[in-house]
């Protein structure tokens, strides 16, 4: 029998205390029925003797300190798995909201899951094709990988991060991906355009959506990529299916942990951020991999806007730290009207070595990356020349580069919204670009690989 | 036996430990997590928890074990892979499986195996602390010497010969409070210095083949080095290299709080890399601890002082070890957080007041020694930190508390890395304060212009940033010939000495007079071009000798025919310069 507790001394934002208590414990779960009867859930941040500070998800307007309920449930915040889970939509905290029956769970997991031995861990190495020319090309998505959209406001990164769940394919198994979408804070079009998009493609069928909307409990949010996690985790390492986690929008995340941190007076480190932010959020990210012995895997796609589009500020920047590399999202090439506006410079896939070449995407992948990419940085700096000097000033070749840059721009990394490109049609736009530039300049691809592809892209 | 009454996280507050001592560790809750204590206010000692503490409350028991936080020290460490706490993570995902669940307990080294061990002294010797008592062949590579605890002096009363297991007894020592038993497992706390005899100057460079390194940032055996990682610098292949290449005999790296993938790759990696003068694995010679980013940051804190304690105990054996810290400002973010839990008044950014003296201490635990025992052997330990700064802002907090203590930097630099530099350290920005100190070494062993040599190459690279600026300005047409030549010059250090391709089978290792010689080879030619130049000889002649070719191709001389090949280059470079002349 669960004890009702009327002691609450103290509330405060998402905080309160609750007194007199006993056998309570840390992390645990908790349900709080306000006087209208309708019933909160919180968690124990602290417990000190008879004393527990909870943190309430759903918030605290509309609880009182004198007849309000607190009752501790003598478990951590746990969600209901079966295989059912495909294809439902649930709230931030695991509830189903689509009308559907409730789960009738198989196994009931703990949200803050284990750190996997890193012993146990197996590296990542396939190539994910995701069908968009400037991620396949230039920055390769490894299924295992976290790779996080760098974005900013207004920019496309919803019809990015749908594209790439709807066309997401390991190449060399005809395997598709199952997709977890965590969704933190977003407005309810953006939602509506994954639901719709999802339900457009069918892509619903083998996808699991959490949502916490911006007019959501701010506080469900901690909770919510953490229970997308264990959904994933499930899926992968129980079921064998080869995961996609896309969570937007992290910064709304970090701001829900920052208001909790201001709330317990915690000292703030950079920009009012708690310290433990590293590590909080490597524990969500750190939880993509794939295991020694296990078939599935999880590759996960957070999604973060820059405030300022600054990739200084502490949640990129803290991103950047753990995650594997970055997908970058200009603003000048989404003025141009440019789609998907991917700046691929500042871009990186950190695990991309592994994963392309022979055998696994084409022998040539690796050369024509770095040929494009050198190529395009050159052009980019001569395109800065030429606004100071004037285009006359430009040599031949320095114009040749000009020229390239745009046309990369427009017919290599511009695609649409629905147009999934092989790996090979990528690699061939390329070397179609790269016939513009004088072959002196080609320094990064192989003689042969020139003579092989080069020519193949002239005669058609 | 105390109780807890505060749990916050991983830091809980426990009262009734009595005459607990600060650091003991503890075990806690009902699931006999292991803690430490970090503070203590009159029966309430503050516990930093290793493991999660979820589920955890107050009135749960708390253990006492009267330790400070210890590693095992024994046979069977080579090759071992552990966690912050030195749990061994291979042994821990066959108990546990794939998730590091709580609460579980390996022995670090294995209890089961048998050593043969070969006594070295005989009944009726004296010893005293770090006297070798006998060894035991570890690895293929290693041979462990098994040493007189620190503190026991006496009469080798009994020692035993042949295959024994590391709690077996292996020597009985009479001394003046009795008769003791010595087994090869020892222990050692891991917050505190193991001690020597005697601090060294460290003098010896540290030969690590690469050339920017030896010749231009070289470090000493026992000395410390910081290594900035910006993304995509190259770091983990500069790592691999001085795995691999360094003339030390041990290895222990540290991956403190960083990805998990990555992590993974160095486990899969290291076990293949081979040594490169044995033919055997390196592994052999290696002992990694990994403390991933989402593991518990208290066990983060300690995973530094596990590892540097490991290597310690190494040097003390007499050997040369090296250790490569991974990345240092994860260890000090994991010290901001606990300082956080403890409400501390917080310093620059968070980070406590005592990071920098914090720092400090573990970086002096590096030095080329005097050990232990009778016999004078010399043992020395060096230590590589990476740090990450945020932002890429050298001016953090945890990079200039580094940069204060340690006496090496390599700027790894990501603009370098992208224009294929490699490895991408920037020569303008690095710097190494042992170039005195090794400068003997480099006059006895190599040669005596090494010093003015390095200089000068150094001179002209800092001239060439000069020159670029009025280049980029005004165009090289502008500059006079000498200046001209001086680009071509620095052209050739930077392309045909400092660049360093890590996969070509000889350019990945130079040895330190090879390295002299090409170096030289450089500079010659440019003294006599400068020469030629004076007697009016025109510098498109000189950039066409023939010869300037060798001197490109010179760095893939193997080791062993390089005297006379460059021998050779030398004496054309003569002759040609000659033939202009004329």
């Amino acid at each position: 029998m669960l004890k009702d507790y009327l002691t609450i001394s103290e509330i405060t934002g998402p905080l309160m205390f609750v007194e007199g208590v006993e056998g309570v414990k840390y992390d645990e779960l908790a349900e709080i029925e306000t006087p209208t009867g309708e019933i909160r859930r919180g968690k124990v941040l602290e417990i000190a003797s008879d004393k527990a500070l909870l943190q309430v998800f759903e918030g605290t307007s509309g609880i009182d300190v004198s007849t309000s309920r607190v009752r501790f449930l003598g478990r951590g915040i746990e969600l209901s798995v079966s295989l059912d889970i495909t294809g439902r939509i649930f709230d931030g905290f695991g509830d189903p909201i689509d009308g559907g029956p409730k789960i009738v769970p198989e196994d009931r997991i703990d949200i803050n899951g284990n750190p996997i031995n890193p012993y146990s861990r197996n590296y990542p190495l396939d190539f994910i094709q995701t069908g968009i020319s400037a991620i396949d090309g230039m920055n390769p998505l490894i299924r295992g990988q976290k790779l996080p959209l760098f974005s900013g406001a207004g920019l496309p990164h919803a019809d990015i991060g749908a594209q790439i769940a709807r066309q997401a394919k390991l190449i060399r198994e005809e395997e598709e991906f199952a997709v977890i979408f965590a969704a933190m804070g977003i407005t309810f079009e953006e939602a509506n355009y994954f639901i719709s998009d999802f339900r457009r493609t069918g892509a619903i069928e083998k996808a699991v959506l959490f949502m916490n909307l911006a007019d959501d409990p701010v506080i469900e949010r901690i909770a919510t990529p953490r229970i997308a996690l264990t959904a994933a985790e499930y899926l992968a390492f129980e079921h064998d299916m080869h995961i996609l986690v896309i969570m937007t929008d992290m910064t709304n995340y970090c701001e829900a942990l920052r208001e909790i941190s201001a709330a317990r007076k915690e000292i703030p480190g950079r920009r009012g951020y708690p310290g433990y932010m590293y590590t909080d959020l490597a524990t969500i990210y750190e939880r993509a991999g794939r295991i020694k012995g296990k078939k599935g895997s999880i590759t996960q796609i957070p999604i973060l806007s820059m405030p300022e589009d600054d990739i200084t500020h502490p949640i990129p920047d803290l991103t950047g730290y753990i995650t594997e590399g970055q997908i970058f999202l200009s603003r000048e090439l989404h003025r141009k009207g440019i789609y998907p506006p991917i700046d691929v410079l500042p871009s990186l896939s950190r695990l991309k070595d592994k994963g392309i070449g022979e055998g696994k995407t084409r022998e040539d992948h690796a050369g024509v990356l770095n040929q494009l990419y050198a190529a395009y940085a050159r052009g980019k700096e001569v395109r800065e020349l030429a606004i100071i000097l004037g285009e006359a000033a430009l040599t031949d070749v320095d114009k040749n580069f000009l020229d390239f840059a745009e046309t990369f721009e427009r017919k290599f990394i511009s695609q649409g919204k629905n147009e999934d490109r092989s790996i090979g049609k990528t690699l061939d736009i390329g070397w179609e670009l790269m016939a513009a530039l004088p072959e002196a300049e080609l320094k990064r691809v192989r003689p042969e690989h020139i003579e092989k592809y080069m020519r193949k892209a002239y005669s058609t | 036996m105390g109780k807890i009454i505060k749990v916050s996280g991983p830091v809980v507050i426990a009262e009734g430990l009595g005459n607990a001592r600060m650091y003991d560790v503890v075990k806690v809750g009902e699931k006999e997590l292991l803690g430490e204590i970090i503070e203590l206010r009159k029966d309430k000692a503050t516990i930093q928890v290793y493991e999660e503490t979820s589920g955890m409350g107050p009135e749960e028991p708390v253990l006492p074990t009267g330790q400070p936080l210890s590693v095992e020290l024994a046979p069977g460490l080579m090759g071992a892979i552990y966690d912050g706490i030195q749990r061994p993570l291979n042994v821990i995902s066959s108990i546990a499986g794939d998730y590091m669940t709580r609460g579980i307990s390996a022995d670090a080294v294995d209890r089961k195996k048998e050593w043969n061990f070969q006594p070295k002294l005989k009944k009726g010797a004296r010893v005293t602390q770090g006297d070798i008592l006998g060894v035991v062949k570890e690895t293929e590579l290693v041979e462990h010497r098994v040493m007189v605890p620190v503190g026991l002096e006496g009469e080798v009363i009994d020692i035993y010969e042949g295959l024994a297991k590391v709690e077996d007894v292996i020597a009985k020592i009479k001394t003046k409070d009795g008769p003791k038993e010595v087994t090869m497992l020892q222990r050692w706390p891991v917050r505190i210095p193991r001690p020597s005899k005697e601090k060294l100057h460290p003098e010896i460079p540290m030969i690590t083949g690469q050339r920017i390194l030896d010749t231009f940032f070289p470090i000493a055996k026992g000395g410390t080095a910081c290594v900035p990682g910006p993304f995509g610098s190259g770091k983990t292949v500069v790592q691999h290299q001085l795995s691999k290449w360094s003339d030390t005999d041990i290895i222990v790296f540290i991956g403190c709080g960083e990805r998990g993938n990555e992590m993974a790759e160095v486990l899969l990696e290291f076990p293949e890399l081979k040594d490169p003068r044995s033919g055997l694995p390196l592994m052999d010679r290696t002992i990694l601890v990994a403390n991933t980013s989402n593991m518990p940051f208290a066990a983060r804190e300690a995973s530094v002082y596990t590892g540097i304690t490991l290597a310690e105990y190494y040097r003390d054996m007499g050997y040369n070890v090296s250790l490569m810290a991974d990345s240092t400002s994860r260890w000090a973010e994991a010290l901001r957080e606990i300082s956080g839990r403890l409400e501390e008044m917080p310093g620059e950014e968070g980070y406590p007041a005592y990071l920098s003296s914090r720092a400090a201490m573990f970086y002096e635990r590096a030095g080329r020694v005097i050990t232990l025992g009778s016999e004078k052997r010399e043992g020395s330990l060096t230590v590589i930190g990476a740090v990450s700064p945020p932002g890429g802002d050298f001016s953090e907090p945890v990079t200039q508390a580094t940069l204060r203590i340690t006496k090496v930097f390599w700027a790894l630099d990501a603009p370098l890395a992208y224009r294929r530099h490699f490895p991408a350290i920037h020569w303008l920005l690095s710097y190494s304060l042992y170039l005195d100190d090794v400068e003997n070494w480099w006059r006895s062993n190599v040669g005596d212009d090494w010093r003015s040599m390095r200089d000068a190459a150094m001179e002209l690279l800092q001239k060439e940033s000069e020159l670029e600026e009025i280049v980029r300005l005004v165009g090289v047409e502008s500059l006079s010939s000498k200046d001209r030549l001086l680009l071509e010059t620095t052209k050739s250090i930077r392309e045909d000495f400092l660049y360093q391709n890590a996969y070509h089978e000889i350019d990945t290792y130079s040895s330190a007079k090879k390295q002299y010689a090409l170096l030289k080879l450089i500079l010659n030619f440019h003294g006599l071009a400068m020469k030629a130049l004076d007697d009016g000889i025109q510098l498109k002649d000189i950039l066409a000798l023939p010869i300037r070719g060798d001197i490109v191709k010179a760095r893939f001389v193997p080791e062993d025919e390089f005297k006379i090949a460059f021998g050779k280059i030398e004496d054309g470079m003569k002759v040609q310069f000659t033939r202009l002349g004329d």
